[in-house]
């Protein structure tokens, strides 16, 4: 009998064969911490081990409430430089033209690695999944304990095989994938498992789309999930890679799973997560005409250059009828897209461009709502409050479908721009 | 252990984002100041009226979303005896255990409880007690017990490194 992914990639950590079910102890590779590192360390020092347990295996990058909102967060920043330097981090992205949002780091700077094991005191680490790394999120006190002791455990999950076949219609985007999966399993489909992806069409996809599946593997309760370390992979990984340690490992065709289910991306469309759950799926048809606020075009999960270049295409000498918010994923991204001209488009057509960072997505700054608005948004959560008014309304969407609506200030259909 | 307390009952896939809001992640850092705000953007009567010992209930999916673990520090620095859910998100299962706050899984005593409803958890018996009969839960897993005991991870980590 096969082994899933998550069997393979744990077996190998623990040192023998486990299965779903099993309970290892394991040493992670990387441990990614962002703003938190502050009241990370803070419990740190309550466990009363003074050295961190291996100060290469802590990365922190800030990008919360990036460059400080208020002095509360300007002290929690001085906190963590301060940490850095006492423990001697070596993997530090501060607030300078080499940082931005931390999963798209992570991925940018070769720590996002087949193989490996890496935790992130952040839901969202599910991310790296699209590297073929075993990444998964957990809280402060588990970071600090880890940081204490260099290990961690976890039940070996079920595993989710979603295989995918089909080539995408015109409008329609990786986004709109999962927020069809999200609409079909709900927000409790995933819980505990491991999410494998599966299929020509993965293979076909490229690596921020690769990104955007698996960032949003948590919004359906999944501990990680992962697509084929393949040979687009390897090539984006071996010149960057932070460690050798790495292999690319890869369930066996025999594996067992507890569910599957199989997608074609020739039956979806352009589609939307209505307020206030992630699984609150509509086809575009059904809430065309909504009257939005706001545009926001940013986040871990849809901010990559890719997702610029599309939502660039639809804004091209056009003019948006509502604010747009534009946060590219990190400066290199940025740099990127200023290079491309597409900063020049966006600023044409009226948008505000701010630095790569969380700020807008979980409510801390830079596009909070007031109470009544309504945002369209290409991050991955729309949970009431999630922008900072509990009285405001998240529609999530595809680059695209952010774009098109922001142009007429309603929920529109991007393949009557395109 | 025994907790005995009145029932604040709510849905399904309640997220941490309306039990502790984004917005307070850097702004609140005092552990005691954080129970003020606890379910905030779910039930301001909540926010307002909880007392110590009250008793959560919660449908499927209860703390899904953020890894946000004042989410969980929030409901016990408010004094919440319990959460009884038909189930926890991954994240949030595991911040419990840590920062020792009682869960409990149990379907039929969240569909046999009302809000208002006086409630019992047992935790030497695994039962828990309601206006509408018994109801049996299954206990810990032995690989958390030890944390349970120990009161949650970060004294269960000081006590196995002998610190």
């Amino acid at each position: 009998m096969g082994k899933t992914f998550a069997e393979k990639v744990l077996g190998k950590a623990a040192g023998e064969p486990v299965s779903a079910g099993q309970v290892v102890i394991v040493e992670p590779h990387f441990c990614m911490s962002h703003d938190n590192a502050a009241p990370i360390w803070g419990t740190f020092e309550k466990i009363g081990v003074k050295k961190v347990w291996k100060p290469d295996h802590l990365v922190f990058i800030l990008d919360h409430a990036i460059p400080a909102p208020t002095d509360k967060h300007a002290e929690n920043h001085m906190k963590i430089r301060q940490v850095v330097k006492e423990q001697g981090i070596r993997y530090f992205y501060d607030v300078t033209s080499k940082g931005g949002v931390c999963h798209q780091i992570m991925c940018e700077e070769g720590f996002a690695l087949p193989g490996l094991i890496v935790v992130g005191s952040d839901s969202h680490t599910c991310t790296y999944g699209a590297f073929g790394t075993f990444s998964t999120g957990i809280g402060r006190s588990e970071m600090a304990a880890t940081w204490a002791t260099g290990q961690i455990w976890f039940r070996v999950p079920e595993s989710m095989k979603i295989t995918v076949t089909g080539k995408f219609k015109k409008g329609v985007s990786a986004k709109d994938l999962i927020l069809k999966i999200a609409g079909d399993i709900k927000a409790d489909g995933a819980d505990y498992m491991s999410i494998e992806f599966h299929g020509p069409a993965i293979e076909e996809m490229s690596l921020s789309e690769r990104m955007t599946l698996c960032n949003m593997g948590i919004e359906v309760g999944a501990k990680n999930a992962v697509c084929p370390p393949d040979q687009k992979v390897l090539d984006f990984i071996k010149p960057i890679a932070k460690t050798d340690q790495w292999e690319a490992i890869w369930a066996d065709d025999d594996a067992v799973y507890a569910k599957e289910l199989h997608y074609d991306l020739g039956d979806l469309v352009p589609a939307v997560a209505k307020p206030h759950t992630v699984d609150n799926y509509a086809p575009i048809d059904e809430v065309k005409g909504t009257p939005i606020h706001q545009a926001f075009l940013g986040s871990c999960t849809n901010a990559r250059i890719e997702d610029l270049r599309l939502a660039a295409g639809i804004l091209k000498g056009k003019e948006v009828a509502v604010r747009t918010i534009v946060l590219p994923a990190s400066w290199t991204v940025y740099r990127q897209a200023l290079e491309e001209g597409l900063i020049e488009v966006f600023l044409d057509a009226g948008c505000v461009i701010v630095n790569p960072g969380c700020g807008p997505c979980m409510g801390n700054h830079e596009g909070i709502l007031a109470p009544g608005e309504t945002c369209i948004s290409t991050a991955n959560r729309n949970f009431k409050g999630r922008m900072g008014n509990k009285d405001s309304f998240i529609y999530l969407a595809s680059p695209m479908t952010v774009a098109a609506s922001a142009l007429k200030g309603e929920i529109s259909d991007p393949r009557e721009v395109l | 252990m025994k907790v005995t307390g009145k029932v604040w009952k709510y849905g399904d896939d309640i997220n941490t984002d309306v039990i502790f809001p984004g917005k307070y992640t850097y702004t609140v850092s005092d552990r005691n100041e954080m129970g003020k705000y606890a379910l905030e953007d779910l039930d301001p009567e909540f926010t307002k009226n909880a007392q110590p010992g009250d008793i959560i209930v919660g449908g499927k999916n209860w703390g899904c979303g953020s890894s946000r673990e004042q989410a969980v520090t929030c409901i016990k620095m408010r004094g919440i005896g319990a959460i009884i859910a038909k189930g926890f998100a991954r994240i949030y299962y595991r911040n419990a255990l840590n920062e020792g706050l009682p869960i409990v899984v149990s379907p039929e005593a969240v569909d046999a409880l009302e809000k208002g409803d006086e409630v019992t958890v047992d935790f030497d018996k695994s039962e828990i007690v309601t206006p509408k009969g018994t109801f049996k839960f299954p206990p810990y897993p032995d690989f958390v017990k030890g944390l349970i005991e120990d009161g949650g991870l970060i004294p269960h980590v000081k006590k196995s490194l002998g610190l």
